[in-house]
Parts: structure tokens; C-alpha cells; sequence
């Protein structure tokens, strides 16, 4: 049995490498862009006023694609939160209090790391960064919270709150986008002003900081349901 | 040259502690192993001349997930004490 | 040589990577160790997503110093699989965790990982 489950493991995974160095031979290394990362490389300084090329194909571009994606991680987050609720009252927790030296570390540090974050993700129209990297930076600002203060409870609202704000703002800056200018999530309802400062790029500083804070929001909302649960005994 | 050497030796790293990750009878080695494989993928994004992808492969692939995973490891651990 | 080039390296290290990741899925009987197994061939994906937008002696595609607005086209490397991968890589943690929370709840309700145990679809 054993041997008839190896050897058949075996097939699958020799007829996979076989198909992939057909793949590998095939491949030649390119020498231009294709005509759409042409337009995009020529266009795109231009129309929308970003440095960064990556961040205006993200925010602008293909905005449509980065909705969905802040959506798959609202029902992501959402999904954990159903499967891991607890009933109320039953929340008393005993865990050992955090070290001295993590209390004290952790004053000087979370604002330190926050700032990172909100810097990374206001300058991703000039820098490599943006709203995700920020965001994945706030939340781990937040992990170093939930560690310091393990013996307090921390409650969602404030979360949930920054998440439904700043997700709405983004859906309504994408509308206004429709009615002021050439269509949904365009970046021109501001002036792009001069190439290469902060404040330029139209609305793309702002877009990208209302993703950056909805994806904080939600990477740690995740983290607090995990940091939260009990062991539920025997109720199912 | 110099940088094609550089990029093999961390591809060898990447593949040695990738059958570490599947092969290795502790759980917590054989996450610090992802980990480890995710951190040289974002310095081989920085050769391949992608600095986003680096720093969302660095802050997100090596730090959360494994902050996630410890939790849940930490969780089943408790779980069997309390039995 | 092709091989020895930069891009040829790193894409045979993702395809190595995506046999192993796939190979320890398969193989593994641990769930937790499926779950890294997974993000292993998320990884990798990546690695071959990006070494296929690379095009050789260019450089990022960031406008400044190095690089002027009006022949960006001919200096810069291709920047939709970098946008692409960027909402893949958040994507992942977020599978990631949910893959764990449903390992937890299962692991609650039989007190077990091990993919043998879970017998009770089997007839």
C-alpha cells in the first residue's frame, strides 16, 4: 500500500517537473516592454503625475482590481471573526503580565513604527511603498501593542470604525471620479500639481492613504480575533 | 558576477530550508524555515529591480504570516495543557 | 550562456521551489504542515510572476534620478507583474490565516492534525 502511494506520488510530481522544463526551455528573456507596460511606461508620468509607475498602475489603472482585493481581505477578516466568536461574559483571561523590559521597549517604539507606516504609505506616489506596505507596518506596530499590554482587553470599535470610514471614502472618491473626471477611481478630481513633490499626483496621496489605513485596519483585525479566542470547551 | 554568485547561493538557501520546512519534525523550526525563504525572496526582488515587492515581501511574508502562525501554534499548545 | 543570467537563476529557483511547495502538500500528513507547504508555493509563484517582468541592464520603474520621463520606455523594467504580484502577496497572508483558523476549529473539534483522523466524509 505504502509503495503503490509513494510511486504514485511520485508520477504526479516527475509528470509536473517534466511540464516545467518544457516551460523553463521555452522561455527567452525579453529585450522590450510589451505594449501595454509601453503605454503605461510612456503615458503614465504624464496622466496621472506619479514618479512611481508601479503605485499608478495600482492606485489608477487597475484601481478596479485593488478594490476587490480590500474586499477579499474584509470577508477574509470577516470570515475569522464568525468562526472564532465567543460568547460574552465568558472573556476572563489569565495570562502572565509582559515583561518590564517589553512594556518599556514598546513605548519608544510602536510610535516610532507607526510613523514608518503613515511615512510609507503617504509618499508611495514618489518612493516604493504605499498602501499595503503601510499598512502591513501599522499592523505590525499592532502585534507589538497586543504583546505589551497582554493583560488588557483592547475592544474593535475603534478598528471598525477606521475601517468603515476609510473604506466608503475610497468607494466615494472613485464616484466622484466618474462625475469630475474621465472615469471610475481617476486620479484628476485634484490637480496633479508639480511632478516629483508631496502634494501632486491629483488624488493618488489621498487614495492610497485611505487603502494603506483599511488594510492596517484589517490585517489587524485578524490579528485581534486570533490574540482573543478561548478555548471554547466541547461546544460543539 | 558578483551579484549571479550572490543569487545562487541564496537560491541553494532557499531550496535547503524549503525541504527543511516539509521534512523537519518541529513545527516551530519548520515555520522560521518559511520565514527565512520569504526573506531571501525579497532580497532576490531587489535584484530583479523591484523595490515594492521587496518591502511588502519583507514586512508581510516574513513578519505577519509568521506572527500568525505562532499564535495559532501557541493556541493548539494551550489547548493540550488544558486537557 | 543562458543559464548564468540573472533572471534565468532566479526563475529556475521559483519553478525548484514550486516542486518542492507542491511536493510537501501532497506528501505531508500534518495539516499545519500543508498550510506551509502552501505559502512556500505562494512564494515561489511570486519569484516566477516577477523574474518574468525583468528585462536586462534596466532599472526600476521609478521616474528621478536615473531615469527621465520622456525615454522611460527604453530604461525601465516591465511594472505589471510587480502590480500584480504586490495585491497577490497581501492576498496570501490572507488565505494564510483563514487556512490556520479552519486548522484550529478542526484541531478543537477532534483534537487532532493529523489528515488520517478526519475520517468522518469517508464511507
Amino acid at each position: 500500500m505504502k509503495i503503490l502511494r509513494n510511486s504514485a506520488l511520485l508520477l504526479i510530481v516527475g509528470f509536473m517537473a517534466w511540464m516545467m522544463i518544457h516551460l523553463y526551455g521555452q522561455y527567452e528573456s525579453r529585450d522590450a516592454l510589451n505594449p501595454v507596460a509601453e503605454y503605461y511606461a510612456v503615458n503614465g508620468p504624464e496622466e496621472t503625475g506619479a514618479a512611481n509607475l508601479v503605485t499608478s498602475i495600482v492606485v489608477t489603472y487597475r484601481g478596479l482590481d485593488t478594490l476587490g482585493e480590500v474586499t477579499i481581505l474584509f470577508l477574509t477578516a470577516a470570515i475569522i471573526g464568525l468562526l472564532l466568536r465567543t460568547e460574552k461574559g465568558s472573556r476572563k483571561k489569565s495570562v502572565r503580565e509582559s515583561s518590564e523590559f517589553l512594556s518599556t521597549a514598546s513605548g519608544i517604539l510602536i510610535p516610532v513604527i507607526t510613523l514608518i507606516g503613515i511615512y510609507i504609505f503617504m509618499n508611495g506616489h514618489l518612493t516604493p511603498g504605499g498602501g499595503f506596505q503601510g499598512g502591513a507596518v501599522l499592523a505590525s506596530s499592532f502585534i507589538l501593542v497586543l504583546l505589551a499590554i497582554s493583560n488588557k482587553r483592547i475592544g474593535h470599535r475603534l478598528l471598525d470604525y477606521t475601517e468603515a470610514i476609510s473604506g466608503i471614502s475610497f468607494i466615494l472618491l472613485g464616484i466622484l471620479g466618474i462625475l469630475l473626471a474621465g472615469g471610475f477611481l481617476d486620479n484628476r478630481i485634484l490637480p496633479l500639481g508639480n511632478f516629483g513633490t508631496l502634494f501632486s499626483a491629483g488624488a493618488i496621496p489621498v487614495i492610497y492613504s485611505l487603502i494603506g489605513l483599511k488594510v492596517g485596519a484589517e490585517l489587524s483585525n485578524v490579528i485581534l480575533e486570533l490574540n482573543q479566542i478561548q478555548g471554547e470547551e466541547e461546544e460543539l | 558576477m558578483i551579484q549571479i554568485i550572490l543569487l545562487i547561493v541564496m537560491a541553494v538557501i532557499m531550496l535547503v530550508m524549503a525541504f527543511i520546512a516539509i521534512h523537519h519534525k518541529s513545527l516551530q523550526v519548520a515555520v522560521i524555515a518559511s520565514g527565512i525563504i520569504s526573506l531571501f525572496a525579497s532580497v532576490i526582488y531587489i535584484f530583479l529591480a523591484a523595490p515594492d515587492v521587496a518591502i511588502t515581501e519583507a514586512s508581510i511574508g516574513s513578519a505577519l504570516t509568521v506572527g500568525i502562525f505562532f499564535y495559532i501554534l501557541n493556541k493548539i499548545r494551550h489547548e493540550d495543557i488544558k486537557k | 550562456m543562458k543559464i548564468f543570467e540573472l533572471e534565468n537563476i532566479s526563475m529556475a529557483a521559483g519553478f525548484l521551489l514550486l516542486m518542492v511547495g507542491i511536493w510537501g502538500i501532497i506528501s505531508q500528513r500534518n495539516i499545519i504542515k500543508m498550510i506551509i507547504s502552501f505559502s512556500i508555493v505562494d512564494t515561489s509563484i511570486h519569484l516566477l510572476l516577477v523574474s518574468i517582468g525583468y528585462i536586462r541592464n534596466r532599472t526600476a520603474p521609478i521616474i528621478g534620478e536615473g531615469v527621465t520621463k520622456t525615454d522611460a520606455a527604453t530604461q525601465i523594467t516591465d511594472p505589471v507583474p510587480q502590480a500584480l504580484v504586490l495585491t497577490a502577496i497581501v492576498i496570501g497572508v490572507g488565505i494564510t490565516a483563514l487556512l490556520l483558523t479552519y486548522s484550529l476549529k478542526l484541531y478543537r473539534h477532534n483534537r487532532s492534525l493529523e489528515i488520517n483522523h478526519f475520517n468522518s466524509l469517508k464511507w
